[in-house]
């Protein structure tokens, strides 16, 4: 198998050959494929949202969508990170705000109420998206997983703390880097 | 061969790999018995350190058998000798190994014109972390090949388990170097930023050097625990101030000694606004590091006082209040362990059964599983302190 990085390893370097499983869930790849999502939508809605206003019949709302567009933007940024489980809780949220965007330009007087309805069959999809894939990544990376265990009998000292505290004293001549 | 392999922010794969070759008449290859996730390696899991790159394999805590030796290495190794690999390569034979600074060899990192242009200077090569420290294939593999073998080495004595020898590599001394550096005398208090494995080898270093008390300061209630059982006075930083306990353990005076075992990436949390700021830089790439505990210790810390950091820090930190280190004349020692410094001390204090540094292992299980342990050990699932795995 072919993986580019092998061509920068030194000649005694091991080299991958096959790759095997990864500490990525699915639902990590899914909040990863949602996070890259966002940042695209993010970018069209703040650098071309005259394109978003005209397909959904919602002209003179252009500084509307472009504050969409920073919130996707930082929602993507949120949900490609570490925490990723806050941002898709973002994302949901940011969806049932399109929604009611959307819902209130679904009247009889716009001519475009059919790609409104559209996006809204389609925002509906993405939000259970998003809900499941909170759902899943908060459920697989919770700290509550698996046994709970103390470890109050684990001193370290074979002897008992008593028999070996200031051990070590006095202490080596040289305690700090040498200079 | 096996290998943990770094493909990216939290993917790591557990992948085939061809095997590892002497590469120069001073290497030597081992065949890996036991090896270990550090919570360093954690730091690389989230990519927050600069230059890794796919394909890198992981880990710098490991210990095996010797399977094969370069011609230079001069009898110092032979076949079937058990070694434990420090985690910083040395020649042994620079002005900074001689004196003892293992850590910063100006020889063996391989990639030295990344890390001048970085750090201003050449540090050690490093075993399965950044290209600045040499980009060297780590090892959490069935082999591993040691680069400079005839001096980076510990030889394990005879009757002493995997389990006993394999934190020499790493944690043991990062934790005794930590405490060492504070100067402790009898009647000091010091303070422990982070229970996690090194703060545990901290604070049983800190009391086998006499300090009066030990403080312990972490939220995760089984790490809490190990730490009381080690003879530290624990503080959970979710219930109660750190500051307020900490001065009224200390007779408002604050530790004489503090300890950041935590380092880059502390807790994040509403109770500690500083780390939501921390947190939202870092994610737009305006601050590398969360330095929390930093600014805490320089607050809390008596003057006069000494700020030990062995805890990882990877570029630029914001906010730290230079004003109070200053006024208050603290004293900052700080750097990647000098592994070897330590070593023969350490070893005999296994010997006499004055510290079993395997009290901290809570999971012990097959290479296969390291890439779902990395996940476990990440989000504290499963009660894990320790990851040991066996290749």
């Amino acid at each position: 198998m072919f993986h580019f990085s092998n061509l920068v390893r030194s000649k005694g370097d091991p080299k991958i050959i096959t790759s095997g499983p990864s500490s990525l869930t699915a639902a990590d790849r899914l909040a990863r494929g949602l996070g890259w999502f966002s940042i695209a939508l993010g970018t069209l809605e703040l650098l071309a949202p005259h394109r978003v206003t005209h397909a959904l019949g919602m002209q003179g709302r252009e500084g509307l969508v472009r504050s969409y567009g920073v919130r996707e933007l930082l929602a993507g940024v949120l949900t490609l990170s570490v925490e990723k489980k806050a941002g898709l809780w973002s994302r949901v949220a940011g969806d049932g705000l399109d929604m009611a965007t959307l819902l209130s330009e679904l009247r009889p007087s716009n001519p475009r109420a059919g790609t409104v309805m559209a996006a809204l069959v389609m925002v509906g999809g993405i939000t259970v998206l998003d809900y499941v894939c909170a759902q899943d990544v908060g459920a697989q990376h919770d700290a509550k997983r698996g046994r709970k265990r103390l470890y109050s009998d684990r001193s370290g000292f074979p002897r008992g703390i008593a028999a070996v505290k200031g051990a070590a004293l006095p202490r080596p001549a040289s305690s700090t880097a040498a200079t | 061969m096996k290998a943990l392999v770094w493909h990216g922010k939290e993917d790591i794969r557990c992948d085939a790999v061809s095997d590892p070759e002497i590469e120069h008449e001073r290497d030597a290859i081992i065949k890996v018995t036991s090896c270990a996730i550090c919570g360093s390696d954690l730091h690389l899991f989230h990519n927050y350190i600069p230059a890794m790159m796919p394909g890198d394999i992981m880990g710098h805590e490991t210990m095996g058998e010797v399977v094969e030796v370069g011609s230079g290495v001069n009898g110092k190794l032979k076949k079937g000798d058990r070694i434990v690999v420090p985690f910083t390569i040395i020649c042994g034979e620079c002005e900074q190994c001689r004196r003892g600074n293992f850590s910063v060899c100006e020889t063996t990192n391989r990639n030295k014109h990344l890390a001048e242009k970085v750090f201003g200077h050449t540090t050690a090569g490093l075993f399965g972390y950044t290209h600045l420290t040499g980009g060297y294939p780590g090892g959490q593999a069935e082999y591993l090949r040691v680069p400079f073998a005839d001096a980076t080495h510990i030889k394990v004595p005879d009757g002493m388990s995997d389990e006993q020898a394999l934190f020499l590599s790493d944690i043991l001394p990062t934790g005794w170097q930590a405490a060492v550096q504070c100067d402790i005398e009898p009647n000091d208090t010091v303070a422990v930023w982070g229970c996690g494995p090194v703060g545990q080898m901290a604070i049983r270093s800190a009391i086998l050097l006499g300090a009066k008390q030990v403080i312990a300061i972490d939220r995760i209630p089984e790490r809490l625990a190990m730490a009381e059982a080690g003879g530290a006075i624990t503080i959970n930083f979710d219930r109660e101030s750190v500051v307020e306990r900490l001065n009224e353990l200390t007779d408002n005076k604050g530790p004489e000694k503090c300890i950041d075992a935590t380092g880059m990436e502390s807790h994040v949390s509403a109770a500690q606004p500083d780390t939501l700021l921390d947190r939202a830089k870092q994610m737009f790439l305006l601050e590398n590091d969360r330095p929390h505990v930093l600014r805490e210790m320089i607050y809390v810390c008596r003057p006069g006082g000494i700020l030990s950091i062995p805890g990882v820090y990877s570029g630029f930190s914001d906010k730290i209040p230079m004003g109070a280190l200053m006024n208050k004349g603290l004293t900052i020692r700080t750097g990647q362990t000098h592994v070897n410094r330590w070593t023969d001390e350490l070893v005999q204090r296994i010997e006499d059964g004055q510290l079993d540094p395997s009290f901290v292992i809570t999971h012990s299980v097959a290479l296969e599983r390291g890439p779902d342990m990395y996940r476990v050990f990440r989000d504290k699932q499963d009660s894990c302190v320790k990851v040991v795995m066996k290749p």
